[in-house]
């Protein structure tokens, strides 16, 4: 399905989900690269289901095209074919801005190197996605004061991200993901830049903040430490789904 | 949004500076070498600025300014008397001559005869003494120019004697005058007085200055004027015109002075634009993440545009404020006398930012439009 092609109205607002129930389901999704003269197909026609209520992992080696799938499934990166559906909205169906719109509302971002802006502080970084909704920066910040409270880092709230050790960063990314209540989580390699013990502190913290019954979270990663931490986990080998089950294969 | 993207700018202090200076410089530059540039042609007519009474300038059909001349007969003043719609005419006679100072030194001077009786031909207002001086024996009226140039700076001019062209000249009042275009020390004199001092010539009338009446129109009577005398007539404005175009057309000041208003403009678009690329570069993940997180390319643009209207805001600003701050620390200096900043120069200044902050912003904009959101992942 080519983005170009994409005209027709699609709906905005998204259905509840229970626990269990489909928050993405993603059909025939391929995706291809030009690189010079050649073209290389990273995701192979991927069929993929993500659940609310549930911590699900995309785990895969590097190049595996895992971070690809994952850009696809929340809507940064068009797919050459397939379709994708994130709590029942035809994601690539919709316009550009009615796209970026869906996202603002309905996803939430943790980046591996964080992004935060250097130069505003932790409450303003957190409030950002409150900001781009048109909320006033006081509000907003006052909105994400409690949820930083709620991450253990609320008197940090008026230091500057640099002013703050990495796992702090990583709860106000956290904090910036959640603040906005959005109903899909994603995370790149949340714990690659962690230790064993504070990976995993991380993990139980997204848990505990980021999965719920309506609320789906996906976890990119390729850290074997918390894997024991997942409800479900979907291997990718060469662009295709290899494993799909609460626990890793033995084999991995 | 507009508050992070300012936030985000002023953050960087290192950029921020940067680019103000960038802005500050380009915008000191073309304001301040554009003032130069005009009130240094202007100085083209100074000498029609200096007889303010005079509403037509009549001379020989060849002479094109108040420095480039050629002599009448004496009999042109009767001529232009005569012609119906002058009010009055009086002589007016400008010529080089030579003084030797105090201390020895030669230079070259710029004598003018005003009328005898009316003293038309004089500047309005003078600095030291009253221009009636004027009737006494050999006396000069010399400019501010002068002063700095024939005397130690604590000397008084007043009573000082000069030989003038092998003549004894007494100076007893200062001009308030406007400079000429080459700075040349002005000396004033009776008409009948300055005859004595220039060399003799068999004409040595060089304008002669005419008012009209109230109520007539100054080029009809310049035009009614050269169709009876034969001679050239110009209005005020259009001979003071003629000087500033002199100039234009005769030396390579609009050249020299181009050159450096486009250095100006190419060096603000290099900082600017570097300072701003990396600005940018620095923060293309956050810019990446934006929009990830669902920032629309119109909110990233307007974002952008802030922080340029920003720093074009103050940088503009202090190039303008420091290009007075020159004009008034230099107003003492009679080279910069009676210098101002014409209001279409910091308009042109802006344009000129505005220039440079529309091509370095799209440039920069460029690249964060062309960011995928899938690149933060990366």
């Amino acid at each position: 399905m080519s983005h170009a092609s994409q005209t027709e109205e699609a709906p905005r607002n998204v259905a509840a989900t229970r626990k269990g129930e489909t928050a993405i389901s993603a059909r025939g999704i391929t995706r291809d690269f030009e690189a010079g003269q050649s073209t290389i197909r990273v995701l192979h026609g991927i069929d993929a289901d993500i659940r609310s209520g549930e911590l699900t992992y995309v785990v895969g080696e590097s190049g595996s095209g895992k971070t690809t799938l994952i850009s696809i499934m929340c809507g940064i990166l068009w797919p050459t074919d397939g379709m994708v559906q994130v709590f029942g909205t035809d994601i690539y169906a919709l316009s550009d801005r009615e796209l970026v719109e869906f996202r603002l509302k309905n996803i939430g971002f943790i980046f591996q190197q964080y992004n935060l802006i250097p130069s505003i502080d932790v409450a303003a970084n957190a409030a950002v996605p409150l900001i781009a909704r048109g909320i006033g920066v006081s509000e907003a910040r006052d909105r994400a004061k409690v949820l930083l409270d709620k991450l253990n880092i609320g008197d940090q709230a008026d230091k500057l991200p640099s002013q703050l050790s990495g796992g702090q960063q990583q709860r106000v990314a956290i904090a910036r993901a959640l603040v906005h209540e959005p109903r899909l989580v994603v995370c790149d390699e949340p714990t690659a830049a962690l230790d064993a013990r504070s990976g995993r502190r991380v993990t139980d913290l997204l848990r505990e903040v980021a999965v719920a019954e309506d609320r789906a979270c996906i976890i990119v990663t390729h850290d074997n430490r918390i894997f024991d931490l997942a409800d479900r986990i979907l291997v990718l080998e060469d662009g295709r789904v290899t494993h799909d089950g609460a626990e890793m294969p033995e084999d991995h | 949004m507009l508050w992070i993207a300012i936030r985000m700018l002023t953050g960087d202090s290192q950029k921020f500076y940067g680019l103000l200076f960038g802005i500050a410089f380009s915008t000191l530059l073309i304001t301040q070498q554009l003032t130069i540039f005009v009130n240094l042609i202007e100085r083209g007519a100074s000498g029609v600025y200096n007889a303010p009474e005079a509403d037509i300038w009549v001379m020989d059909p060849v002479s094109r300014t108040t420095e480039v001349t050629y002599a009448m007969p004496s009999t042109a003043l009767d001529e232009v008397r005569s012609v119906p719609g002058v009010e009055w005419a009086v002589p007016h006679l400008r010529a080089a001559a030579s003084v030797r100072t105090a201390s020895g030194d030669l230079e070259g001077v710029t004598i003018i005869g005003v009328d005898d009786s009316t003293l038309i031909g004089m500047p309005e207002r003078m600095a030291v003494g009253d221009k009636s001086v004027l009737s006494r024996p050999d006396t000069v009226i010399v400019d501010d120019v002068g002063v700095l140039n024939l005397f130690e700076q604590d000397q008084d001019p007043l009573g000082q004697r000069l030989e003038l062209n092998d003549q004894r000249a007494v100076i007893r009042g200062v001009a308030d005058a406007i400079p000429s275009f080459t700075s040349q020390v002005t000396l004033y004199t009776k008409y009948s007085q300055a005859l004595n001092y220039v060399p003799g010539t068999r004409n040595r009338l060089t304008f002669v200055l005419a008012g009209v009446a109230t109520g007539t129109d100054a080029e009809t009577i310049a035009t009614r004027i050269e169709q009876q005398t034969g001679l050239k007539a110009e209005t005020r404005e259009r001979f003071s015109g003629a000087g500033v175009d002199f100039i234009i057309e005769n030396t390579g000041i609009p050249t020299n002075f181009g050159i450096t208003v486009v250095l100006g403009f190419v060096v603000g678009v290099a900082i600017v634009g570097l300072t701003f690329s990396l600005f940018i570069r620095d923060n293309i993940k956050q810019f990446g993440a934006l929009k990830a997180i669902g920032v629309t390319n119109g909110k990233i643009v307007r974002m952008v545009a802030a922080q340029a209207a920003l720093v074009g805001f103050i940088g503009y600003a202090l190039g303008v404020v420091g290009t007075a701050a020159f004009i008034y620390g230099f107003s003492g200096n009679p080279f910069f006398k009676g210098f101002y900043i014409p209001w279409q120069i910091p308009l042109i200044s802006l344009g000129a930012v505005i220039v440079i902050l529309a091509i370095t912003g799209w440039l920069a904009l460029n690249s964060v439009l062309r960011t995928e959101p899938a690149a933060v992942f990366r």
